[in-house]
């Protein structure tokens, strides 16, 4: 592929947008299946959390926040040009949604630490 | 930036299996890619097919791949597109067959054009006669402006050569199509609104479209196809919802 | 109507459907992720969980719906990813996708469910 051609901010959104969207929907069964252990009983559950605490999960679960938050934030932007026609200062609305991404990131790892 | 003697030039050569031939060509103050071009068929090989017509920006018949980004030849400085060496690649437009050399065939291109219903269907005069009187547009109309910002196309295909979804999808209509549907959407003359929206519909039109804007971010023209599809993916969803089509 | 008219209309209402749950998620994963990054603040616990979920309408209907449109927009976003990268495109490539989402949704409502009762 010639990155010499998909360089600019937009494009870069889309590749974000498609690679956390395909990430998310894989992990959307994962996550199901995880809560659905609490139907065998609050103790499953719990075994379930205290597994999570592990670092290398905590981590996992920072990328997530963070790959879910662009999905949203991109999402809204394509969504604006879409339905209302938000033609201008594409490039910024770029910019918000990746600020919008890492902060919630930031914030989720500030709370679980 | 320093500017070197003389352009090293790599130009596509042959058909789709064809390869890059090396060219030095003299460099000069204000020229341009297609100056370059014409220089090497001209004084160094006749053999070269390239095309062009206008020179000034109004054709559409020269753009080409220029250091891997589709641009209007004519148009563009060498010291805007060249490095420091004076290394210059030039190949046919991407996302079309080859004819030869530096010559891509607009023919899908066009054809295209036609099955997004890009020509305009007076209302009035079904039969192509011409109409009794003239119709009132008022120019600061929404959908006067909504058409104004795409009328401008010169049909040159750098945004179907820059669209990624087009290298996807062979089938894909591509963003100067559906810019001029959108055009003629918002014609209030004309009739075949809702057959032109029935031929963009779907995976083969807009509803493929990834927002990449590769088409807006390319356009000689500085004309916005990303945003006219959009305005046809929201057309296209209030009317689907509202069980208007 | 023809075959290809048809197939136009079922890819444009499955476009209609994406945009319409990705509305919905606009709404419900701002609400998911105020609610994870304040549920985490002092660790996670089953008690705690099911001490918000347990017996509330509110969120069963809220995660009901959300599984659901979650559901069913991954599998539109993965039946473009497919056409586009491996070329899997019609008719049936679209059944299989939509039968994939709505089963993904029916493992989150019945997660949703054992959550609340």
């Amino acid at each position: 592929m010639d990155l010499r051609t998909r360089s600019h901010p937009t494009w870069i959104a889309f590749l974000v947008h498609r690679v956390s969207g395909l990430l998310l929907a894989l992990f959307l069964p994962l996550h199901f299946w995880a809560l659905g252990t609490a139907i065998e009983g609050e103790a499953r559950l719990e075994g379930f959390l205290r597994w999570a605490d592990n670092p290398l999960v905590k981590a996992a679960e920072t990328i997530l926040v963070v790959l879910l938050a662009a999905h949203l934030a991109g999402g809204l932007r394509v969504m604006a040009l879409e339905f209302l026609g938000w033609r201008r200062r594409q490039k910024d609305m770029v910019a918000a949604s990746a600020g919008l991404a890492l902060l919630a990131g930031l914030l989720f790892l500030l709370n679980v630490v | 930036m320093a500017e070197a003697a003389s352009l090293k030039v790599s130009v596509w050569r042959g058909g789709e299996d064809g390869g890059f031939a090396r060219y030095d060509v003299p460099a000069r103050a204000n020229q341009t890619v297609l100056d370059v071009v014409t220089h090497i068929q001209r004084e160094l090989d006749p053999s070269l097919a390239y095309r062009f017509a206008c020179r000034v920006g109004m054709c559409g018949s020269c753009a080409m791949t220029v250091n891997g980004r589709a641009r209007w030849t004519c148009r563009t400085h060498v010291r805007k597109v060249v490095d420091a060496d004076g290394a210059l690649e030039l190949r046919p437009l991407a996302n079309l067959p080859v004819i030869r050399d530096l010559a891509a065939d607009l023919a899908p291109f066009f054809d295209k054009w036609q099955r997004a219903k890009g020509s305009f269907q007076p209302k009035d005069a079904p039969d192509g006669a011409v109409p009794e009187d003239f119709a009132v547009v008022p120019p600061g109309s929404k959908a006067r402006r909504e058409a104004d910002a795409g009328i401008e196309c010169i049909g040159c295909a750098v945004c179907y050569a820059s669209c990624d979804v087009v290298a996807w999808n062979p089938d894909y209509l591509g963003p100067a199509a559906m810019n001029r549907a959108w055009t003629l959407v918002n014609d209030v003359r004309d009739g075949a609104r809702g057959e032109r929206l029935e031929a963009v519909a779907g995976d083969a039109g807009c509803h493929s479209c990834h927002s990449t804007q590769s088409c807006t971010e390319r356009c000689p023209k500085n004309l916005d196809p990303s945003s006219a599809i959009a305005g046809l993916k929201r057309t296209l969803f209030w009317d689907t919802l509202l069980g208007r089509r | 109507m023809n075959r290809s008219r048809q197939a136009i209309r079922g890819q444009t209402h499955l476009w209609v459907v994406q945009r319409v749950t990705a509305m919905l998620l606009a709404v419900a994963v701002t609400v998911h992720l105020v609610t994870i990054i304040g549920a985490v603040r002092g660790g996670l616990s089953a008690t705690e969980i099911l001490g918000r979920l347990q017996g509330h309408e509110g969120w069963l209907i809220f995660y009901v719906v959300f599984a659901l449109a979650a559901g069913l927009h991954g599998a539109i976003g993965l039946r473009a990813i497919a056409a586009e990268t491996i070329g899997l495109r019609g008719r049936g490539a679209d059944l299989a996708w939509l039968a994939a989402g709505l089963a993904t949704a029916a493992f989150g409502i019945r997660a949703a469910i054992g959550l609340y009762a």
